[in-house]
């Protein structure tokens, strides 16, 4: 069936079946391939992104279960100021490795700065822990979190 | 960045690599064995003939508008080394940095074979090591050249020129032309027989903590990964394999699969089934539907007991002796003797871009996406699959989402191929998480025993017996000689410790039906950790503080020793902790660095691990980008402290019990310790570093709950209910 999704502020339609993972319609139907399949069952938060603004992993979120909603991902989450914020504290510090998760860490990151603007070690680990790096990039991430909610309003 | 390979021959020229061998590995395995290495200064592809272009060697080209392009011999994973190659070229060819592009290498095993092997792989943390002398001399061979040209078109001695970012400069007259302009000119000159290298105080790039290149488009998800590659008309794929090793297909019922709506084929092969679809859930939903009876075959009864009583009676017996120094009878004989065996388990990568990869085979011809450490031996065994000649396969070699080792193998391409051989057009084979966790090549089981006698507070007698697979044997056939697999020994004859009587032997212990393949850290995961940790039990029968025992006995090795005494200072080491924490130390000359790590750890009542604090010291030579060093050795610790703590692929009725990151867990941020990296200044020639921290956790940790509980641990991962509050040691 066509269903329709606001993605990054852009109308776009596709046909998919309606219990088809939101990450798939994104990677294989649509071609944005900047958000990643790590395990397909919720474990690891490489397919983050967010729905109206809040962050869900896309892997096991049925493409009918958010017909009409506003969906970001990593390639529009640069256009919010906590995105870019994030980014940028992202490459200040170096934090990327492989690279292949920090779609979903920065997504998971912007999703925190923008509900918990100064966060603790307790809010970072409680935001970012279902998020898995296996490269271990863990203590820049956190550093870099704490960067970008610095540079709020500058 | 491009995100595909290309072809760049270019006459090459004036490198010699043979050289490399014997100098920059000294500390690595390598160094025992003069594998054929074949010269980069045969032109074995036509020439570069575009006009005004300068294509010196493999490695850079310069065209007529200036753009300098780096060609990358060694594949990026996340460890850096796209940046820290570009460096090294660019630092002796004196490029301008900030216009450089970079390209990845075609297959072409001529041109660039990775020293250290003789074949073209990236792995065993050699890259900056084994490519330090060929490429500075690749760079400074262009340079020259470029030099001569401006030289020659001033009518000058050369000697009275300069090179500066991109740019050569006659100083008397005020003259410069840029590399650009030079280049047509350059590229007929006679490369020089010997050129000579920068002084590294007179290093512009290297030692600098320069930003990545590869990194700005990882943030932004415009990176295109070997997962990621699109292609018109591509069909998506997955696949299931039978689940125990070495079993076959029997019958399939692909009625329901058939039904499923966006199910364009299913492939079966004599060893998998594969669903194909016009997208990936249309494929995993066609899998699952998919009825399958395999034929199980003979490892089908094998479990991880039967492994491990293979593995024990194995290292029972007499090994191949490996190194053997002094009088290792006598010193087994005399002095307080202590006896131990260590024991690690299967591993999997869980490398977080699973295993794919897309291919188009044609009538004549094979395409192939992905990311690999393998680019050559790919091609080969893709062509095999294919039934093609080399020469009519191209692999476009990508960005990898984690290697640690998993890339080192063509098994993934192989089974894509074979998919795609039975599919008309491009498809894209990405294997589901549980497929990658179940159809690993694991790192091997180990066991480790060590015999060693005290005599007056020191080590008198050592025998250090290695059991498990070769992964050598199957991977690099020329380097295991005489029955010695010099990976899974190589730290273990590196002895770090003045010790009089000393004999290493290795028993070759194949565990059946598993695959067991290189693993991040290889050979000097096992050996480390046993010394390592055998060292602490020496250290306490003998009374003494664990770090002054090591220390007294390294007087022939005083970068270790450094590197030892500046962990222990920023560490804190001997500063009163609360009950049931401890520090643990770690010190290890691997990868031809030297390190010594320690972890502070604390044990809860349940037997729950928590991580405090990592300090590391690191000698690694001259540090090519110090910022990569440190994130190396953060990213590295994380990796080995989380196999310590959860790490093993358990077998039962031939099958890998293990399946997803719910039961092969990962360490997470909220369990990562504070970690201070340490860098000592050095001008010794560059060693590894990828690996070093993976290497550094696990005996630091268990050290640590040595320190914090009295329990001797010796098996990984870490058993809780051995330390749990009310177990003695």
């Amino acid at each position: 069936m066509t269903t329709t999704l606001t993605i990054n502020g852009e109308q776009k339609s596709f046909e998919a079946p309606d219990d088809m993972p939101l990450l798939w319609v994104l990677r294989d139907l649509i071609g944005m391939t900047g958000t990643k399949f790590g395990c397909g069952i919720a474990q690891c938060g490489a397919c983050t992104v967010h729905i109206d603004g809040k962050p869900v992993r896309s892997c096991m979120l049925p493409v009918g279960a958010v017909q009409g909603r506003a969906v970001t991902t990593i390639e529009g989450i640069g256009a919010s100021s906590a995105g870019a914020r994030v980014q940028k504290a992202w490459l200040d510090l170096e934090v990327v490795q492989c690279g292949y998760c920090q779609s979903g860490q920065i997504m998971a990151a912007a999703a925190l700065l923008a509900t918990t603007p100064n966060p603790d070690d307790s809010d970072i680990d409680a935001a970012m822990a279902g998020n898995i790096c296996r490269c271990g990039t863990y203590i820049r991430i956190r550093a870099a979190i704490k960067q970008a909610a610095s540079q709020r309003g500058s | 960045m491009t995100g595909t390979a290309k072809n760049s021959a270019g006459t090459a020229e004036g490198v010699s690599r043979r050289a490399v061998l014997t100098g920059s590995l000294a500390g690595g395995f390598l160094l025992a064995f003069h594998l054929p290495v074949r010269a980069v200064n045969e032109p074995v592809e036509p020439p570069d003939a575009t006009e005004g272009k300068f294509a010196p060697n493999a490695f850079i080209r310069i065209d007529a508008a200036g753009k300098t392009t780096l060609v990358m011999p060694q594949v990026e994973m996340g460890q850096g080394i796209y940046t820290a190659v570009a460096m090294i070229l660019a630092e002796e060819l004196d490029a301008d940095f900030s216009s450089i592009a970079l390209e990845h290498a075609p297959a072409n095993e001529k041109l660039y074979a990775n020293p250290a092997f003789g074949i073209q792989a990236t792995g065993g943390s050699t890259s900056v090591r084994a490519f330090w002398k060929p490429l500075r001399s690749a760079g400074a061979s262009a340079r020259a050249m470029l030099v001569q040209a401006a030289a020659k078109q001033w009518e000058v001695d050369p000697k009275s020129c300069t090179a500066a970012s991109g740019e050569v400069m006659h100083a008397e007259s005020g003259r410069k032309l840029s590399y650009g302009a030079l280049a047509g000119a350059a590229g007929t000159e006679t490369p020089p027989k010997d050129v000579a290298l920068k002084d590294p105080k007179d290093f512009v790039l290297i030692g600098k903590p320069l930003k990545r290149f590869d990194t700005p488009d990882k943030v932004n998800g415009k990176t295109v990964y070997g997962i990621d590659a699109m292609l018109p008309d591509m069909k998506f794929a997955t696949l299931s394999a039978c689940p125990v090793f070495g079993g076959k297909v029997g019958t399939v019922d692909d009625s329901a699969a058939r039904k499923i709506p966006g199910v364009r084929n299913i492939v079966v092969l004599d060893d998998l089934v594969a669903v194909v679809g016009d997208h990936m859930w249309a494929a995993k939903k066609g899998l699952d539907a998919l009825v399958v009876s395999w034929n199980e075959g003979a490892s089908a009864q094998i479990s991880s007991k039967d492994i491990w009583d293979n593995l024990r009676a194995a290292s029972a017996k007499d090994g191949v002796v490996a190194k053997s120094v002094g009088d290792i009878a006598k010193g087994l004989a005399t002095g307080d003797k202590l006896e131990a065996a260590y024991e690690l388990p299967f591993l999997a990568h869980a490398t977080m871009e699973p295993l794919n990869c897309t291919v188009h085979v044609k009538p004549d011809s094979c395409e192939i996406w992905t990311g690999t450490q393998i680019m050559a031996r790919v091609q080969s065994e893709a062509a095999k699959a294919a039934g093609l000649p080399a020469d009519k396969v191209t692999v476009h070699n990508h960005l990898i989402g984690g290697g640690f080792g998993r890339r080192l193998e063509p098994d993934m391409v192989v089974a894509a191929v074979r998919i795609a051989k039975q599919v008309d057009g491009p498809v894209k084979v990405v294997w589901t998480r549980e497929e990658d966790v179940q159809h690993d090549i694991y790192r091997p089981v180990y066991r480790d025993t060590i015999a060693a006698t005290l005599s007056d507070g020191k080590i008198f007698g050592w025998k250090y017996r290695v059991a498990g697979a070769s992964i050598l044997a199957r991977w690099l056939p020329p380097a295991f000689q005489k029955g010695i697999d010099i990976d899974a020994v190589d730290s273990a004859v590196d002895m770090p410790y003045d010790i009089p009587n000393f004999q290493v032997e290795y028993v070759r212990a194949e565990p059946p039906a598993v695959p067991t393949g290189f693993w991040r850290g290889v050979g000097p995961n096992n050996n480390v950790f046993a010394i390592e940790c055998f060292m602490d039990e020496l250290a306490r029968k003998a009374g003494k503080d664990p770090i002054a025992f090591r220390r007294e006995m390294l007087g022939k090795n005083p970068r270790l020793k450094a590197a030892l005494d500046l962990a222990a200072e920023k560490s804190g080491w001997g500063q009163p902790l609360p009950a049931r924490v401890g520090r643990g130390v770690c010190a290890q000359p691997s990868f031809a660095s030297f390190i010594a790590t320690v972890v502070e750890a604390e044990v809860d009542e349940q037997g729950e691990v928590h991580l405090r604090r990592v300090t590391t010291a690191v000698d690694t030579g001259i540090a090519v980008n110090p910022d990569t060093i440190v994130a190396q050795l953060e990213g590295g610790l994380i990796f080995g402290l989380t196999a310590a703590l959860y790490g093993e692929i358990t077998i039962e009725k031939g099958r890998v019990q293990q399946s997803n990151f719910h039961d092969y867990r990962m360490l997470r941020i909220d369990q990562a310790p504070k970690i201070e990296v340490h860098l000592i200044k050095s001008g010794e020639a560059p060693g590894g570093i990828g690996e070093t921290g993976v290497t550094a956790g696990p005996p630091a940790l268990r050290n640590a709950i040595y320190a914090a509980t009295g329990v001797a641990l010796r098996r990984l991962p870490i058993d809780r209910s051995l330390i749990s509050a009310g177990k003695k040691a």
